[in-house]
């Protein structure tokens, strides 16, 4: 293999059959996708993230929260998802189509978060779990993301109703009270946005027994 | 088939003044990357110390947002891949080529400047990470205000290695050869489609995912695997003076490589929302990787047969085979990780990491290690100082890395078990991995102690370089053996 002209022609070959194959394909097939209107609800699905779930979005990027969990069922059949509640039904391409970037995620080290708004929508577990995750789940790995947390001063009218309600070893000093800061609410919504239990043309519920 | 090899026992005196004068044009800019790339890996160490302890203890340091797991680990993955993996595979890169094309390296300043830009991109692309600017892209989370100046400064390396070897004096073509070429044509490709589809203006939905393992798997298959594969195909006969096996195994490995490879990347993908096709097509290339990886270790294998010995006095060859023993290994653990029934389980487990660890530290970092045993002293003119540091270097690595992989591919298995039975709680499954977790740690200790080793040898082999002549002492670690690899081209 002396022959320089060749040997470029076939590195570059060989790489353009799977940039075709692997990127250019994928886009045709799955880059047009809409979303699918239930012609007997008129549900309209997926959607776009309202607001402050989409600012939430932006901060389970920046923490990094997608290395530890996944969005996405695998189908019944495959792997224990569904069993474990993670979803009704398997993921399909249609569900990502407002994703940007899409968080389908490479490891487990926590539980999949695909319908987790269905799964726990209370405000006060999730406060409390992403103050400390011991608080909820002694024996976790998730880290503890305090830092989206602030202390305030037990106000003259006594505690507040939004102050996050934390017991025993958690419970800030006397007169303390831990409010959750914009951010924490903002992920907090997203998290509460993420459902995935309508049924898509190619991907049914299952029927229930 | 002798003239294959960079193997040559009948070189002149005046071949070996060419040698000399090319190793000296390579000094500066081979060093400037070796050097910040080597600062690399010791940041990275640090990170991936704390990321591993914050697994294990998840309140330690997490007050701060730019201190929390899920940035740390982003900034080591980073700093380790583009920073130490890819300088030090350019300084490799630079170094081969000039020597197989027989020409010294040019215009040293442009490299330079390419080395110091890809650095200022780094350090800014790091602070980003940290202060959370990431793109939440895998292995593409260097934000975007970065990405340019890093893909600037590699069309630079890009184009100067092709210049090298267009303007070559040497007209046969070695193996290593069509490694680098590949690498330097393919990862421009790889960045610049990834970088648009994913960062610059995201494809819709789910194909972003597929885009991104087209690239997190070639990433690794076509930018580092092939330089280290021409590393090996270079040292390994070199140190031990002899052409290498079978260039017709040679040619097949190539090119089997460059068709299977790149097709695998949906394999990271199996039983996700996309159309049968592509995961297959994906599975079946993985499965096709046989090919080019037996083929590979045929050829290695029944070069060094019967040279074993060797192992104990050239720690370039010890690094190099261990690299080369690695490939094989991890090679094969992906094909079965890419089959479904393997995948069923360990998809989404620490089983992934510990691949990754096994073909990015224990084939390519060690072999690069390796490499750089051999060029820093004939860049430098001078021989390592310390034999002691060269075995501990070894030992810690070899050791530590092998004590991370190995029980962590097993727990990732056994995590990935516990998470089928729908009818163990979570948090069970989170405890069967514990014990994998905090080993790795200790691992991690082991290996930054391998890598302060060698950092520290190099540093005192540069100041020799720049303090008075000393007599050069001959490059083994025994002590018995002089120097038996001829000085081939
Ligand atoms: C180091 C890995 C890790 C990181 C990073 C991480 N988590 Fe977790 N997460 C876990 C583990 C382990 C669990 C299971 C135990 C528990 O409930 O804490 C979990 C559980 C959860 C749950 C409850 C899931 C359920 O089924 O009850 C939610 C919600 C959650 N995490 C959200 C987040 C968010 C939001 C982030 C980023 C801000 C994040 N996690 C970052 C590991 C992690």
């Amino acid at each position: 293999m002396n022959y320089g002209p060749l040997l470029f022609l076939g590195i570059l070959f060989t790489l353009a059959s799977s940039w075709f194959g692997l990127v250019v394909m994928p886009n045709q097939q799955l880059g047009s996708l809409q979303p699918n209107m239930d012609t007997n609800t008129g549900v309209v699905f997926p959607q776009p993230l309202p607001g402050e779930a989409a600012q939430g979005r932006e901060l389970y990027r920046s923490l990094g929260c997608n290395y530890c969990h996944t969005q996405q069922v695998r189908r019944e059949g495959f792997g224990s998802d569904i069993a474990r509640g993670w979803g009704k039904r398997g993921s399909v391409a249609r569900d990502y189509i407002y994703d940007r970037p899409v968080f389908l995620g490479s490891s487990r080290t926590g539980p999949d978060l695909t319908n987790i708004g269905e799964r726990q929508p209370s405000y006060e577990w999730h406060y409390s779990h992403l103050y400390n995750p011991q608080t909820t789940s002694k024996g976790s790995i998730m880290p503890p993301y305090a830092f989206l947390f602030e202390l305030r001063r037990v106000g003259p009218d006594g505690p507040s109703t939004n102050a996050v309600k934390l017991g025993g070893e958690f419970a800030p000093e006397p007169g303390w009270e831990v409010h959750p800061k914009p951010e924490a609410k903002q992920l907090v919504e997203y998290l509460r946005s993420l459902r995935s239990s309508v049924a898509l043309p190619e991907a049914p519920l299952p029927k229930l027994e | 088939m002798a003239a294959l090899s960079p193997w040559d026992s009948n070189l002149g005196q005046s071949n070996r003044a060419q040698l000399a004068e090319i190793d000296a044009s390579c000094r500066g800019s081979v060093l400037l990357f070796f050097l910040s790339g080597m600062l690399w890996l010791l940041a990275g160490t640090v990170l991936a110390l704390l990321a591993s302890y914050k697994l294990h203890a998840p309140g330690f340091l997490g007050d701060a947002a730019w201190l929390t797991f899920g940035r740390i680990r982003t900034a080591h993955l980073n700093a380790v891949i583009y920073g130490f993996s890819a300088e030090v595979a350019v300084g490799v890169i630079l170094w081969l080529m000039c020597r197989l094309c027989r020409v010294p390296l040019m215009a040293q300043s442009l490299i330079n400047s390419a080395a110091v830009l890809w650095n200022i991109g780094l350090v800014i692309g790091i602070v980003g990470i940290l202060a959370g600017d990431t793109t939440g892209v895998e292995y593409l989370e260097l934000p975007k205000y970065c990405t340019p100046i890093l893909f600037l400064s590699f069309a630079l390396i890009a184009v100067w290695t092709i210049v090298i070897f267009r303007f070559r004096r040497e007209k046969h073509l070695y193996v290593s050869q069509w490694y680098i070429l590949a690498a330097v044509l393919w990862f421009p490709w790889l960045y610049s489609t990834a970088q648009l589809l994913l960062v610059m203006d995201p494809a819709r939905g789910a194909v972003q995912a597929a885009v991104n393992w087209w690239y997190g798997h070639n990433v690794l298959g076509l930018w580092f695997t092939p330089v280290g594969l021409a590393s090996i195909y270079y040292f390994l006969p070199k140190v031990i003076g002899r052409p290498i096996h079978s260039y017709y195994l040679s040619v097949l490995g190539f090119w089997t490589l460059a068709l299977f490879y790149n097709w695998n990347g949906f394999h990271h993908l199996v039983g996700g929302p996309f159309p049968a096709w592509m995961i297959t097509i994906s599975i079946v290339a993985s499965v096709m990787m046989i090919i080019p990886v037996v083929a590979t270790a045929i050829n290695h294998h029944f070069t060094m047969i019967g040279h074993f010995g060797k192992l104990k006095y050239s720690p370039t060859l010890r690094f190099i085979v261990f690299g080369a023993m690695s490939y094989t290994v991890s090679s094969l653990q992906g094909v079965l990780s890419a089959v479904r029934w393997f995948s069923e389980t360990a998809h989404f487990t620490h089983h992934t990491v510990a691949h990754a660890h096994w073909g990015m530290y224990a084939f390519f970092t060690m072999t690069m290690f390796g490499s750089m045993y051999y060029i820093l002293p004939r860049i430098t003119q001078r021989e390592w100082p310390s034999e002691r540091l060269i075995s501990l270097h070894f030992w810690c690595t070899a050791v530590g890395i092998i004590l991370y992989v190995a029980p962590l591919s097993w727990g990732g298995w056994l995590q990935g078990k516990a998470m089928l039975d729908a009818q163990i709680p979570f948090l069970e499954v989170v405890k069967v991995t514990l014990p994998y977790l905090k080993l790795r740690t200790v691992t991690g200790v082991i290996l930054a102690v391998g890598h302060v080793a060698f950092f520290a040898n190099i540093c005192w082999l540069l100041v020799r370089t720049f303090g008075p002549y000393r007599q050069p002492e001959p490059m083994i670690l025994a002590g018995v053996q002089p120097q038996t690899a001829p000085v081939g081209k």
